[in-house]
Formats: structure tokens, C-alpha cells, sequence
């Protein structure tokens, strides 16, 4: 039994074993049948204490079907292809490729990203999707000094995402403060709260300190849905103020001063704004790119990615781990509160619905499909956690199903990232090559 | 000290409860090393075939309680468990001996994955059930306040007794418990030393599953509401629960399950029920901050 397949056997390098793939599909199809019959065969229908059962014999048929002719199906192409990929040890070649000239691509992508809006492509749809992209590539940077470059693992990175949000929303409604006097609030208090956090519980090992930050991501959800005299509660806070253009306003007219439209002396439209908003989040992201790039060059940065391959060595080398996991926590902290406040200025409007483990499990699984430290790597992995969702719009009650069934899939498939291939940070001999921090 | 008495009861019935989902997490965390993020995905799953197993055997006239309950016990525990077994056979097998956070992430995966397909098979809306397990006995009255004991509450007391002293007796005496210890302490040695890995970290996730179901079930008789989003709190405070009675140890497990739930029933009786869930995790910090290994955990020793 204990070969029985769900994902299939080993193929020997060619030849397509029919009687054993039929027995093995066989298999796999009665699982599935057990698997289908009380959750696909009967449905519960009706409400308020009068529930009855709908019965769906062919949906159970359906499935087990499926499931028979998809197994024999990928064991057909595993024959057919050979050994698999990763048996032959050539998994990584297109990742290094990447990764060596990474710095060609991270320019192509920045200058890309900054053209976007004036080619045929940028449309507003096309533009506000590439803005949500760049939140998670800037949240995914953030999350990755903490989990891709320290090894700590974060699992309620979205809490600080939220203390910055709500900083900016609060300070504009009770001080009146704009985005741009907002924004180092919102960062120094995300990071105050990723040290409140930190200090506790970072003595901890990985898995315990994995669900103090779930448990805390929880907490401040909580707080921020039944605190209603600050918070609001679930209704959120609204009409949060847009950011300007160095003071100048997006709006057709302004009470108090010129409008961005009128001092330049173009037409009004609403895109501009978008456009705005656009390259704001472009330029706080490669800001984020560029101090993480910078930082992991500084001792600091250096006795992370030391302190993530072993910590009792960096002990006796006299890195102190608590204080340099603090500040790796607190840096990270900061990110998501940058971009929790341009989150909340985007919007307008923010609720405790913004803020829930999804999230964080979505920023997570960024940082993990996208390598694990790679930069470039996270940003192709937050291009794809984003854009596929939004092609299969037609597929709506699918999607979470897909996404789940991706994240399942990547990791099985690469279970490195996609972009797993990493060059060491230092090398002790030959110049040149070692000295720079690939991306 | 009545009203004491009444959330030490309420709190002993929810601290079971999770006591028997966070078993599920301590075994496979004690073998693998791994937080099996979707077992509270599990848990609801064993609580929504639970419901229908009920329905199913009314349709078909089994209407004598008793027998009735311990068919979908039996029932729930079966398909449960082989959603168990699917669920690792498809998404942790492959990545054994892969780095640490791949199955962590593929588990996460594979709970948003459950969760989606309840939600598509059965429908978003609460599944209301009328409580099949009725009546009660009331233990001291005083000043018009009584302190009761509800019959689904006796039942889901001695029903987790009994399951634990099965489960106790199957880890210390039989084969596969031997086994089961073995691969906690060293899973390389044991595989050396002919123990089948793959089989019981299977077993290990059914037996888990199984657990998870009979808490469904219970979830299903004492609160009377199931939805698809239930695993997830449920999920996370089973995992204090576990991490708080010290990960790996299965005494732990029900200790810090019971404790939770205590905690929880006090904070909702004597304080607000909002935020309970908030010193649930309270006392999970400042346990680990004196505790860093949990209430029974065995320090873990670093070899260099």
C-alpha cells in the first residue's frame, strides 16, 4: 500500500508501463472516490435548523473520472519525457541564468516599469493592477529582510502593514497631517511595534516564533475590529486625504491653491492621479530594493545572512543574535508600515477586512516562491501571485481554489522558488564575481 | 463560586475539544518537524461529515441516539482520515528532506485549497444543526443561579477521556506506537533500523485526522453551527494550544488545550468575550517568554 500513487511513480527513463499505470490510476481513482462521496455526493441545503441532503451521485462520478484519466494522463507524460527535470540535475539552469545577470534584468524591469504608463499598454486598468503589484514587490522586499535574509519566520507580517495604514489614517483625521509628514510616522511606528513584538519573542525558536507573530497578526486585527472609539471598528476609516504632488492637489479645482492640472497647464483627468500614485509606489519600492541591496552589504546585513545558516557559530563569533534579529524585525516592520500608509492613501478607505492572514500568507508565499532572498525573485513572484488571480476574473469562485492549488503546486514542483538559484554574498578567493551581492 | 463552577465546566468542554485537535499538530510536529498548517482544515471538514453522516442515517431510520452517534463517530473518523492521508500523501511527501519552509508554505496552500472546496461543494452559509444530544442536570443552585451540566458536555468529557487512554495505550504498546517514538527521536536511525518512515508518518496523519474528527463531531453537537471558515481559528488555537503545552508532547498537547480553553472561558465569563481570542495568545507569549519550550516540552538540546 504503501506505493499506492496520488501524484504517480517514478517513470524509468522511457518505455510506459500500461497494466501498472492502469493499476496505479485505479488506485489513485478509488481515493478519490472515498474522498468525493460524503463532501461532492451530498449537499447540505436548507438553513435555521432544517437542513436536508441533496444528493449528487454523478458529481462523485465526475471527479473519480477525472481524477482516473488525469493520473493516467500526467504518468503518459512522464514517460514520454523521460527522467524528470530535477533527476537530471538541470533544475537550476535557467535560475542562474537569472540570477547572474540579474542586475540587466532588475534595470530592464525598473526602466520598464517606469515607461509603463505611456505605452499603448497603460491604460488605467493596466496601471492600478501594476500599482497592486508593486505593493506586494515592495511588502515581499520588506518581508524578505526578515524571512529570505535573517531566517525568521513571519507569519503576521501584516500587522505592521496595518499599523502603518492606520497611523497614516489616524494622524490625517486627528491632526490633519498630509501623506508625505505621515509616511516617517507610519514607518517609525511599524517599527516600534516589530520591536514590541520582537523583544519578547525572538529568543524563541523558528516554529514558536512563527506563531507568536500569526498570534500577534490575529491581536491586532482584533483590537483594530472592536476598538471603536479610534479604529472605527469593522467599518473602517474613510475619505482618508490623497497624497500631493509637492503640495499640489489632483483635483479639478483646489480651495486653497493650484491643482497639479492647473500648474502645469494640461487638462484635468482623473488618470493623473492614478499615474501619480503609480510611480509613487515605483519609487518607494526601489528605494526598499536599493537599501536592502545596500544593507546586506553592511555588517548588519552580513551577520543576518549569517545568523539565518547558523546561529551558535555566529554566537561564538560574538554577534549578538537577539539585538540583530531586533533590528532585521524592526527594518521589515518599517517597510510594511510604508507601505500600509500608501496603501490607506490609494484607497481612501481602510477596514480591519484589509488586514487578515491571507495576507500575510499571501506576502509570505511571495518571499518563498520567489527564492528566498532574491530580489528579482520577489518581484516575479509578486507579478504572478497578483496577475493570475486577476486573469482568471471569470473563474471568481475558483480562484482562492487555484491559488491555494498553485501555492501546493510551486512548492511541490520547486520546492526552492522559482528563483532558487543564490550566489554566496562573499567569497574568499577571485575577484570580481564574489564581491558583488547578486540581487 | 458558582458561576466559577459553570466556566470551569464550560472552559474544561471547549479546553478538550482543543486539546484533541492539537494532538493532531504535536505527533506530526514531534515526527517531522513540520506545522501541519491545514489540520484545522481537517477539523472542519470531520465536523461537516459529521452533519451529513447525521442527516444520512435519519434518512435511512437509524433514529436510537446512541447507535446513531457511534456510526458517524465511526463514519466522520473514516473519511476524515482519509483526507488526512490524501493531504499529506499529495502535499508533504514530496518535499521530505526539502528545506524548512517548504512544507509550511505548501501547507498553507493546501488550507486555503480546503477551505475553498467546502466553500464550493457545500455552500458559504452557516450549516445550522438542531442539537440531536438534549437535556442536562443542574449541579447547585443558589440565589436563582444554577450551575449546569449540559448532556453534550458529559459526553464530550468522557469521550475525550476514552479516547486518550486508547491513544495513550496505542503509542505505548503496539508496533506502530514503538514505531511512532522511534521516528520522533531519530527518523534517519529508525528508517536504518527498519522502521517504515513514509507508513507511519501516514499513520501518524491519519490517526491525527481521525482526533480532528471526533472534535468536529463535537463541535457539530455542542455549538450547532458549521461553516467552511471554522477551521481556522479553531486551526490556530489548536497550534497555541500544542506550542503551549510544549510542541512534540502529547500529555502537552491536551494540558495546554485544557488550559486554553479555561483561559478562554474565564476572560468571555469575567471580562468581554471580544477579545478573548487576544488573551488566548497573551498567555502563549508569556509562557514562552519564562517556558521557551512549552509547559512539558523537553529542552531541545543544539548539537554543534
Amino acid at each position: 500500500m504503501s506505493t499506492v500513487a496520488t501524484v504517480g511513480p517514478r517513470a524509468t527513463a522511457g518505455g510506459f508501463d500500461l497494466a501498472r499505470a492502469l493499476k496505479e490510476a485505479g488506485l489513485a481513482a478509488f481515493v478519490a472516490f472515498v474522498l468525493f462521496v460524503p463532501l461532492a455526493g451530498f449537499k447540505l441545503v436548507g438553513q435555521e435548523g432544517q437542513l436536508a441532503l441533496e444528493y449528487r451521485p454523478h458529481w462523485v462520478l465526475i471527479g473519480t473520472a477525472a481524477v482516473f484519466v488525469g493520473h493516467l494522463a500526467i504518468n503518459f507524460i512522464r514517460a514520454m519525457r523521460g527522467p524528470s527535470q530535477r533527476a537530471r540535475g538541470e533544475a537550476g539552469a535557467m535560475a542562474r541564468f537569472f540570477t547572474v545577470h540579474a542586475r540587466w534584468f532588475g534595470l530592464a524591469a525598473a526602466l520598464l516599469a517606469f515607461l509603463l504608463p505611456f505605452t499603448p499598454l497603460g491604460n488605467r486598468y493596466v496601471v492600478d493592477v501594476a500599482t497592486t503589484v508593486l505593493i506586494y514587490v515592495m511588502l515581499g522586499w520588506g518581508l524578505n529582510i526578515v524571512v529570505g535574509l535573517a531566517g525568521l519566520l513571519d507569519l503576521g507580517y501584516v500587522a505592521f502593514y496595518a499599523v502603518g495604514a492606520y497611523s497614516y489614517a489616524l494622524f490625517a483625521q486627528w491632526f490633519g497631517l498630509g501623506f508625505w509628514e505621515a509616511l516617517p510616522i507610519a514607518g517609525v511606528l511599524a517599527a516600534i511595534a516589530g520591536i514590541l513584538l520582537g523583544f519578547p519573542v525572538l529568543r524563541l525558536r523558528g516554529d514558536y516564533l512563527a506563531i507568536v507573530t500569526l498570534g500577534f497578526g490575529e491581536i491586532i486585527r482584533v483590537v483594530l475590529l472592536n476598538w471603536y472609539d479610534v479604529t472605527n471598528g469593522p467599518d473602517g476609516i474613510s475619505g482618508i486625504p490623497r497624497p500631493t504632488f509637492f503640495g499640489l492637489e489632483f483635483k479639478r479645482y483646489s480651495p486653497d491653491g493650484m491643482t497639479f492640472s492647473q500648474f502645469f497647464g494640461i487638462e484635468y483627468s482623473s488618470l493623473h492621479r492614478v499615474i501619480f500614485l503609480y510611480y509613487l509606489i515605483l519609487i518607494l519600492a526601489l528605494i526598499t530594493n536599493w537599501f536592502v541591496l545596500r544593507i546586506r552589504r553592511l555588517p548588519i546585513g552580513r551577520a543576518w545572512e549569517a545568523l539565518r545558516e547558523d546561529e551558535i557559530a555566529c554566537k561564538a563569533l560574538g554577534i549578538n543574535p537577539t539585538n540583530t534579529k531586533l533590528t532585521a524585525f524592526a527594518l521589515g516592520a518599517m517597510f510594511g508600515g510604508f507601505a500600509g500608509s500608501f496603501f490607506a492613501t490609494r484607497q481612501g478607505f481602510i477596514s480591519p477586512e484589509s488586514f487578515t492572514f491571507i495576507e500575510s500568507a499571501t506576502i509570505l508565499a511571495i518571499v518563498v516562491l520567489g527564492g528566498m532572498g532574491s530580489q528579482i525573485g520577489v518581484a516575479l513572484a509578486a507579478l504572478v501571485i497578483v496577475v493570475l488571480p486577476e486573469l482568471g476574473r471569470e473563474f471568481e469562485q475558483f480562484r482562492m481554489l487555484l491559488f491555494g492549488a498553485a501555492m501546493v503546486g510551486i512548492m511541490v514542483w520547486r520546492p526552492r522558488g522559482l528563483l532558487a538559484f543564490r550566489e554566496p554574498t562573499v567569497r574568499l578567493h577571485g575577484r570580481g564575481q564574489g564581491e558583488e551581492a547578486p540581487r | 463560586m458558582l458561576y466559577f463552577l459553570q466556566q470551569l465546566i464550560n472552559g474544561l468542554t471547549l479546553g478538550m475539544m482543543y486539546g484533541l485537535i492539537a494532538i493532531g499538530y504535536s505527533m506530526v510536529y514531534g515526527i517531522i518537524g513540520m506545522i501541519n498548517f491545514a489540520h484545522g482544515e481537517i477539523y472542519m471538514i470531520g465536523a461537516f461529515i459529521s452533519i451529513i453522516a447525521f442527516l444520512l442515517l435519519g434518512v435511512l431510520g437509524v433514529t436510537w441516539i446512541p447507535l446513531a452517534l457511534l456510526l458517524v463517530l465511526l463514519i466522520a473518523m473514516a473519511f476524515t482520515a482519509a483526507y488526512g492521508w490524501t493531504v499529506e500523501r499529495l502535499a508533504y511527501r514530496p518535499l521530505r528532506g526539502s528545506f524548512r519552509l517548504a512544507p509550511l508554505i505548501s501547507a498553507i496552500g493546501m488550507s486555503i485549497f480546503l477551505q475553498n472546496y467546502v466553500q464550493l461543494l457545500q455552500g458559504a452559509n452557516v450549516k445550522a444543526v438542531p442539537p440531536i444530544i438534549t437535556g442536562g442536570w443542574i449541579l447547585a443552585e443558589q440565589d436563582g443561579f444554577a450551575v449546569r451540566i449540559s448532556n453534550v458536555q458529559i459526553m464530550i468529557i468522557l469521550l475525550t477521556l476514552v479516547l486518550m487512554a486508547i491513544f495513550s495505550w496505542i503509542i505505548a504498546n503496539t508496533p506502530l506506537g514503538r514505531a511512532q517514538r522511534a521516528c520522533e527521536q531519530d527518523l534517519k536511525m529508525a528508517a536504518l533500523c527498519g522502521v517504515n518512515v513514509d507508513r507511519t508518518i501516514s499513520l501518524t496523519f491519519v490517526m491525527g485526522a481521525a482526533l480532528a474528527a471526533v472534535a468536529g463531531l463535537m463541535a457539530t453537537l455542542y455549538y450547532g453551527v458549521v461553516d467552511f471558515f471554522i477551521g481556522f481559528l479553531a486551526g490556530i488555537k489548536a497550534f497555541t494550544a500544542a506550542v503551549l503545552g510544549g510542541i512534540g508532547s502529547i500529555p502537552g498537547a491536551m494540558l495546554g488545550g485544557l488550559l486554553l480553553g479555561l483561559v478562554e472561558a474565564f476572560w468571555s465569563g469575567y471580562f468581554t468575550t471580544e477579545y478573548k481570542d487576544v488573551a488566548a495568545f497573551s498567555i502563549l507569549v508569556i509562557v514562552l517568554i519564562f517556558l521557551p519550550t512549552g509547559l512539558l516540552g523537553k529542552p531541545e538540546i543544539e548539537k554543534v
